[in-house]
């Protein structure tokens, strides 16, 4: 074989491939190993870590509230998210322009901030750290996200369809229920997929609004993580690769199964 | 008004003569659609200047114009996707300005047909019945009906995707006729089709708008399809209505350059009132030529005019085997450029003046050749007189 600039770009290519993946890869393999301590070659094969992950309360419960949480907040932001969409792509009115760019704003902003913020809101406030607070971070972070999909797929509806409905007959609400709302409703899904995801493996943010009682899962492994480097956590790592793998992958697959009826 | 009257009996006589025999009389409709006084503005731009405009029930009015010329705002005030800035708009004698768009019972055809693309063809075409208070079965027999007359039974259970865009078009007309809407209002709906599909939808609209009768407005940028349909035509520009009248008063009498220039292919030319000759103007061309106009009305004599001539209405032949008669108007002139479309050819004529004739001429046995000297001929009948803006 012959070594061209094409074979060095294409072993290039594989490497950064391992470079990105092989931590990943690495967690998932040890934690099928049943050694304490991970090295290769793994001595044999078990689901040691994963029935002691099942027997770890502390663990669970983080894992109960990443869940409550996230749906929480996908169904919140979406429930905030579709009106304010269709308020900055349907009408007009003065500010608009400001107030969009202000609701995108916490993209921008750096996590540190946004969480050091909200604390000495409610400091000033002065209520304690609770799970609303957490939720309300949460939305805080995910809405931006949720605002850009809905608009994108908002501005692609054309609006004869809604003008169309209404000169059949149907009122504004109507209309929306009728035509705009299942025509948004793949972007929609997406939002709210976006929002769980990115709430469910938030970590920065989180560690300054969770308090001992509503710790989430990312949460709990940085604490873990802090004392020993337990296997423990790399089969919690599989779990959560999973999860957030297969949620999204899912609901694509839902979608386009309900789309094509 | 008048326009009604005027078809009744005893119209002649003055109105104490109406009253009298008012109890034998049809009552006199008020127009369907109404426009008095209406103005349009988006911020500062000027959409459409005041307009006063009656559409009669049951006619096909049509509004003509290029882009931006005001057609399109004109018709969403009627739908009620826009407001007036001034002026009332009423629908059968009621003024709707204040009445929101779900209330109004209207029909609208869309140029991208608008289907909703989530609803199969029965539950597009069923929409607007469902916000009417009707039993269910009777729902059923009214969209089936709507599918036969626009001669796609059977497709109920489809999705829009699944049909053309011409089938698209006819359902989303079955959509707009199934609830019996007291005005029909289409905006462009043939742009989007293929050339050889629009005029069958024209000629299918056409049809299905004269059995039911509805009242429809019609909005194009195409002259051909402006003149096939329409009972009125009002032609726009910038805002403006040009002229209203029908088909025929339009396309041949022209009320200004732009209309005379937007319908058809013309030929313009300025010229200086001489005086009369029979029935006839005699203007003096300004390439020197003197032709004779049929232009009914006051010309005074030195008066500056236009003259229009129809690119159709020439005729042109070889100079050798021409032989002048009575009143028609010639000029000589050799053929600079011609443009074979099949059933017609276009020549480009530089007269003997220098001024450039376009002549449309339908196709007989011989085409000429580019170069040869030819002479232009016109009837009085077909020479037209505008006064020069």
């Amino acid at each position: 074989m012959k070594i061209s600039g094409w074979s060095l770009i294409r072993l290039y290519t594989i490497l950064v491939y391992v470079f990105m993946f092989a931590p990943i890869v690495a967690v998932v393999l040890l934690s099928f190993n049943p050694e304490q301590f991970g090295s290769f070659p793994m001595k044999g094969f078990s689901f040691r870590w994963y029935v002691k992950l099942a027997e770890n309360d502390a663990i669970l419960i983080a894992f109960k509230n990443s869940l409550i949480l996230g749906s929480l907040t996908s169904l919140l932001v979406t429930a905030i998210g579709i009106p304010a969409a269709m308020a900055f792509v349907r009408y007009e009115f003065p500010g608009k322009n400001s107030l969009n760019t202000l609701l995108l704003a916490p993209i921008m902003i750096p996590e540190v901030v946004l969480g050091v913020a909200l604390l000495i809101f409610i400091r000033w406030l002065q209520q304690p750290k609770s799970f609303l607070l957490l939720l309300f971070g949460h939305v805080v972070i995910t809405l931006p996200y949720v605002l850009l999909v809905v608009q994108a797929r908002l501005v692609g509806i054309r609006r004869e369809y809604e003008e169309a409905a209404l000169s059949l007959g149907a009122n504004p609400f109507q209309t929306f229920m009728e035509v705009t709302l299942p025509l948004l409703t793949p972007a929609i899904l997406a939002g709210m997929l976006f929002s769980f995801t990115i709430s469910f493996d938030d970590v920065t943010a989180t560690l300054f609004w969770a308090t001992a009682t509503n710790q989430t899962v990312p949460v709990k492994i940085f604490g873990m993580l802090r004392n020993s480097i337990s296997p423990e956590i790399n089969a919690l790592g599989t779990v959560m690769i999973i999860l957030t793998v297969s949620i999204p992958l899912l609901a694509g697959y839902l979608s386009r199964k309900l789309s094509k009826g | 008004m008048s326009e009604i009257t005027k078809n009744t009996e005893g119209s002649s006589a003055a109105p104490a003569a109406e009253d009298a025999s008012a109890p034998h009389m049809p009552p006199v409709k008020p127009p369907m659609v109404q426009f008095k006084g209406i103005l349009k503005k988006f911020g500062k731009v000027l959409a459409v200047e005041k307009t006063d405009l009656d559409i009669e029930e049951g006619s096909l009015v049509t509004l003509l114009g290029p882009s931006g010329c005001g057609k399109t705002t004109l018709l969403r005030m009627v739908a009620g996707l826009e407001t007036p800035t001034e002026g009332d708009i009423f629908i059968k004698g009621k003024r709707i300005n204040d009445v929101p768009i779900h209330q109004r019972n209207l029909g609208m055809i869309f140029q991208n047909y608008a289907l909703f693309p989530h609803k199969s063809i029965y539950d597009n075409v069923a929409f607007g019945l469902k916000y009417r208070k009707i039993p269910k079965e009777e729902i059923r027999e009214k969209v089936l009906r709507a599918l036969e007359m626009v001669r796609l039974p059977g497709v109920e259970k489809r999705m829009p995707g699944q049909l053309s865009g011409g089938q698209q078009q006819r359902i989303a007309l079955a959509r707009a006729i199934v609830i019996e809407p007291d005005v029909l209002l289409m905006d462009e709906p043939l742009s989007a089709l293929d050339e050889n599909l629009r005029e069958d939808m024209r000629r299918e609209i056409d049809n299905l708008q004269q059995m039911l009768g509805v009242t429809t407005i019609f909005v194009t940028h195409d002259q051909r399809e402006a003149l096939s349909m329409s009972d009125k035509i009002v032609v726009m520009k910038n805002g403006k209505k040009q002229q209203e009248g029908v088909p025929e008063e339009v396309y041949n009498r022209p009320a200004n350059h732009f209309v005379a220039d937007f319908l058809g292919h013309s030929n313009f030319t300025s010229a200086v009132v001489q005086g009369r000759e029979g029935n006839f103007v005699k203007v003096e061309l300004e390439t020197g030529n003197i032709l004779l106009a049929d232009a009914p009305g006051d010309w005074k004599e030195g008066e500056e005019v236009e003259v229009v001539v129809r690119a159709q209405r020439f005729e042109a032949m070889l100079q050798e085997e021409f032989s002048p008669d009575g009143q028609t108007n010639y000029f000589e002139g050799k053929i600079r450029d011609r443009s074979y479309m099949g059933g017609e050819v276009s020549y480009f004529i530089d007269m003997a003046g220098g001024k450039e004739v376009h002549v449309i001429s339908m196709m007989r046995s011989r085409i000429y050749g580019i170069g040869n000297d030819v002479v232009v001929q016109v009837a009085p009948e077909h020479c037209h007189l505008l006064p020069l803006e």
